[in-house]
């Protein structure tokens, strides 16, 4: 009936577990009090959840990543804390079995479920708007995307309590993630996790190519597009193309696990190296996925506190491209000593190095783009300055990985761990998290508080070097990763320097949720507020409407016929200028279908998990049968009505007046409703 | 392809006056073409993985051993002859004749519907054999292979009976237009894709 599910699935006996667990349902069963007692449950599913809205998904998608934020940091301080105390024979504090599945759900959960859903989240707040669009091409297709990722966000943190999760690595390589040397529903967990919301991705990626290619506001040509959008649209063709490479190998894997088919096994003509070269295929894509959006942040960054253009619009679109036709021809720099051959292996090393030439051109195009501008040093800018750094010295550990010699001497070493944090901290997180504070205000009105979140920045790069310097070293003393004991009393020192350096990144994550509450708590205080729309006097679109947009977005679609339109409009004087007459505006209803299918496929994976057929039978045609009542519906959306827009206008048109945006004699707006 | 789809593109394009609708036909079908270009890459990593596994018989048969061309040959044909009928379903369709477009729908799925049965007959005797995906390398990736492209076509089917259906009810309105321009790229996607099948798998295996 329940197949390989039972009672004794659940860690009765592992205290870390079960204090953890209770921790989760409290503050769940708390959650759940507090929105039934303030009776916000018809406000959450009303406006939130089942919302097709990109900007109210794109602030879910970035709620969801900080909370896996949390949970994948408190993986990486428990393998911290357990490499420091684990040292000359001590046991430490956690059973290999356990401390195997931390390091693989770490890499999983901050990949996947955090620094994807963070960029996400942010392409999907910023890139509409900054295109001039109302939402996306498939508003329903972008909620469903989301809920996906939510049930792959489900079923990993269920592995926790129910079951275990793999102990195979992020990578899950097999055969150790076959079904002889993985037989337990861990690695079903990871697979079903990955695969749902990695579905999700690939719907996401198909959704902003279509929104880019074919909903840009008249006049604006794809080389004008802000760098952002461009960014994020690179990342959606390597969404496209490399994702599907994911969705096959794992259905594969699932193939030689619940079919007993070999595909990947050692035995009977399956080839186990194919795996590796398939995940790769997908899995370096998936970096340059997370790094490019982060430098289109950055760009945004710089451009908006120097006051200038950015140097080189045209070159950061062919860097960015170059960065991505490359990062898909050197996937076997993961495995150079798998044995390929010098041939194949001087090839993708090469290939490798020459991604530094475009990324260089990027670099030098933020410095250029600083160069005799008027620098505001805010907490974005610092993180981007930061990550500038940081970058520079990843990218350099990353050319010298290139080099097949040198790689079969640091390959699996700590070294390579030093590495990809590196550039994934340095480059993608800094990014994300200076994404937050830009594009904060333009969700909600008011800016974040800047003095924690500097404090945040200077923990958290501090911490960054303190906790990841050391373990350069320790790759070069040949401490290979995955370890959960160590006996080299050499290796002690760096190890406490680590550890300490995780705390202190710990103490920035805690000024961040700090700076989250104060900034919430004094949104009101004028010097915080900016629902005007334009706190930073930036240069592109997203900022010509109001902080947070109104559900449509613009209440007529701007005018771009360059490539900083709204800075040219507030140069030439045609900025928030009302039109004589506004025209009913054409959305999309908002549904539960996206909900009601994550869930449903939240159930069929739990249940192909345990192998619960009927259940997942069951779920799986209650999904397609739910979709396609759904699409009969025939649901076309509907109108806006004039005189809304001009009730929502009307309130922009008095803010920008009290900001000093425009004169108040600029009553267009008033008289437009006396003719109403 | 291109006219047919641009065709049903302006369906309900006359509301308001800017040039954004959501979920306006051209950009369904523009979208749908976007995702079909997912699922050839889906397709093709299976391929490869086809490619590489071809050899790795184990010691049971090869595709020499239990491939019977005269037989795919059939499959081929229902399966292409499908794609023709779709067509004709499409052109009925431009013309505004339902009759005319269920009809062919019907043909088509019943086309389809051989299509997927001789497949599973093939699938039965080779298991029944003892040649399952279990047995090989080689078999597994031959059923993995095969499995998708024929998984997809059930989809197709489903799909194609929903829509006679929807048809049947509601008429050739813009949104079954739509829908049904998509089903038209997906099905002669999955022609094509069954070329490639032919080719690689049937015709180099036994040849």
């Amino acid at each position: 009936m329940f197949g390989k599910l039972s009672w004794e699935a659940v860690p009765f006996h592992e205290p870390i577990v079960m204090v953890t667990i209770a921790m989760i349902a409290l503050g769940g069963l708390a959650l759940f009090a507090g929105i039934t007692y303030f009776k916000k449950w018809t406000y959450l599913w009303t406006e939130w959840l089942t919302s097709v809205d990109h900007k109210k998904i794109g602030v879910m998608y970035i709620i969801v990543a900080m909370v896996m934020l949390l949970r994948g940091f408190a993986d990486a301080i428990m393998m911290r804390t357990q490499l420091a105390m684990a040292t000359e024979g001590s046991p430490g504090y956690l059973p290999p079995e356990h401390y195997d599945q931390i390091f693989t759900a770490h890499g999983v959960i901050m990949i996947i479920f955090m620094a994807m859903p963070f960029f996400t989240g942010l392409m999907n707040l910023a890139v509409p708007l900054q295109i001039g669009a109302r939402d996306v091409a498939f508003p329903f297709l972008n909620s469903l995307s989301f809920w996906l990722l939510v049930s792959g966000v489900v079923l990993i943190n269920l592995s926790l309590g129910v079951g275990e999760f793999a102990k195979t690595g992020w990578v899950a390589y097999p055969p150790l993630s076959g079904l002889q040397y993985s037989p337990g529903v861990g690695m079903d967990y990871y697979i079903w996790a990955l695969q749902l919301s990695g579905l999700g991705t690939t719907l996401t990626g198909v959704n902003f190519l279509a929104t880019v290619l074919k909903m840009r506001t008249p006049g604006m040509k794809l080389m004008d597009m802000p760098i952002f959008t461009w960014t994020c649209t690179w990342a959606n063709v390597l969404i496209v193309a490399s994702f599907p490479i994911l969705t096959a190998t794992l259905a594969l894997l699932t193939l030689d696990r619940y079919m007993d088919f070999h595909i990947f096994t050692n035995e009977l003509g399956g080839n186990p190296m194919m795996y590796v070269n398939l995940f790769w295929a997908w899995g370096h894509p998936e970096v340059y996925i997370l790094i490019l959006p982060a430098f289109g942040i950055f760009s945004e960054v710089i451009s908006a506190f120097t006051g200038k253009k950015l140097f080189g619009h045209h070159s950061m679109i062919y860097a960015s491209g170059a960065i991505s036709v490359l990062g898909f021809m050197v996937w076997l720099h993961h495995f150079f000593t798998m044995g390929s051959g010098a041939s194949v292996n001087a090839f993708f090393g090469l290939a490798t190095m020459l991604i530094s030439i475009p990324t260089g051109v990027k670099l030098f195009n933020w410095l250029f783009t600083i160069y005799q501008g008027r620098l505001r040093f805010t907490s974005q800018v610092l993180w981007t300055l930061g990550f500038m750094v940081t970058f520079a010295i990843g990218g350099m550990t990353g050319v010298l990985l290139a080099i097949p010699g040198a790689d079969f001497v640091l390959h699996n070493s700590l070294f390579v761990i030093a590495h990809f944090h590196n550039v994934i901290i340095g480059g993608a997180v800094f990014g994300y998290i200076a994404g937050f504070a830009f594009y904060f205000p333009k969700a909600f009105g008011f800016k974040l508080h800047e003095g924690w979140g500097k404090a945040a920045f200077w923990f958290w790069i501090s911490g960054f070097f303190v906790a990841f310097m050391p373990l350069y070293a320790l790759g070069f003393m040949g401490m290979t990763r995955r370890l959960n004991a160590t006996t080299n009393p050499e290796w002690v020192p760096y190890l406490y320097v680590a550890m300490f350096g995780a705390v202190m990144i710990a103490f920035g994550i805690a000024c961040q949720l700090i700076q989250l509450y104060v900034s919430v708590r004094d949104r009101n205080k004028p010097e915080n507020m900016c629902e005007h729309g334009d706190p930073w006097n930036a240069h592109t679109l997203e900022w010509s409407t109001s902080s947070p947009p109104p559900f449509y977005n613009f209440a007529v679609l701007p005018k771009a016929d360059c490539i900083d339109p709204f800075t040219e409009a507030k140069e030439n004087g045609t900025a928030y200028k009302a039109p004589a007459k506004y025209e009913p505006i054409h959305m999309p209803n908002n549904t539960a279908t996206g909900v009601v299918m994550g869930a449903l496929l939240t159930v069929f994976g739990f249940a192909m998990i345990w192998h619960i057929w009927w259940l997942a039978i069951a779920s799986l045609v209650g999904t397609v049968a739910y979709f396609v009542i759904h699409a009969a519906r025939d649901d076309q959306g509907y109108m806006v009505p004039v005189e809304t827009i001009e009730r929502i206008e009307a309130e922009q048109h008095k803010r920008l007046v009290a900001a000093g945006k425009i004169p108040a004699t600029a009553t267009r707006v008033e008289t437009s409703l006396e003719q109403a | 392809m291109s006219n047919l789809v641009t065709n049903v593109g302006h369906a309900h394009g006359d509301h308001g006056h800017d040039d954004h609708h959501h979920d306006s036909g051209e950009m369904t079908v523009y979208g749908f073409w976007l995702y079909l270009m997912t699922d050839c890459i889906l397709f093709a990593s299976i391929f490869a993985v086809y490619a590489v596994l071809v050899n790795n018989v184990a010691g049971g048969p090869s595709g020499h051993d239990i491939f019977e061309l005269p037989y795919v040959l059939g499959e081929t044909a229902l399966l292409l002859f499908s794609s023709i009928t779709y067509g004709f379903a499409m052109l009925a369709l431009y013309k505004g004749n339902k009759k005319a477009v269920l009809t062919w729908l019907g043909m088509t799925f019943l086309l389809g519907a051989g299509f997927i049965a001789m497949e599973i007959n093939e699938f039965h005797i080779l298991i029944a054999e003892g040649y399952g995906p279990s047995r090989s390398g080689f078999l597994s990736a031959f059923f993995t292979l095969v499995g998708t492209h024929g998984l997809h076509v059930s989809a197709g089917l489903i799909w194609m009976a929903i829509m006679m259906y929807q048809v049947q009810k509601k008429g050739l309105t813009s949104t079954n237009k739509t829908r049904l321009s998509c089903l038209s790229l997906f099905w002669h996607f999955l022609d094509v894709v069954w070329i490639c099948v032919f080719t690689v798998v049937y015709l180099m295996g036994t040849l």
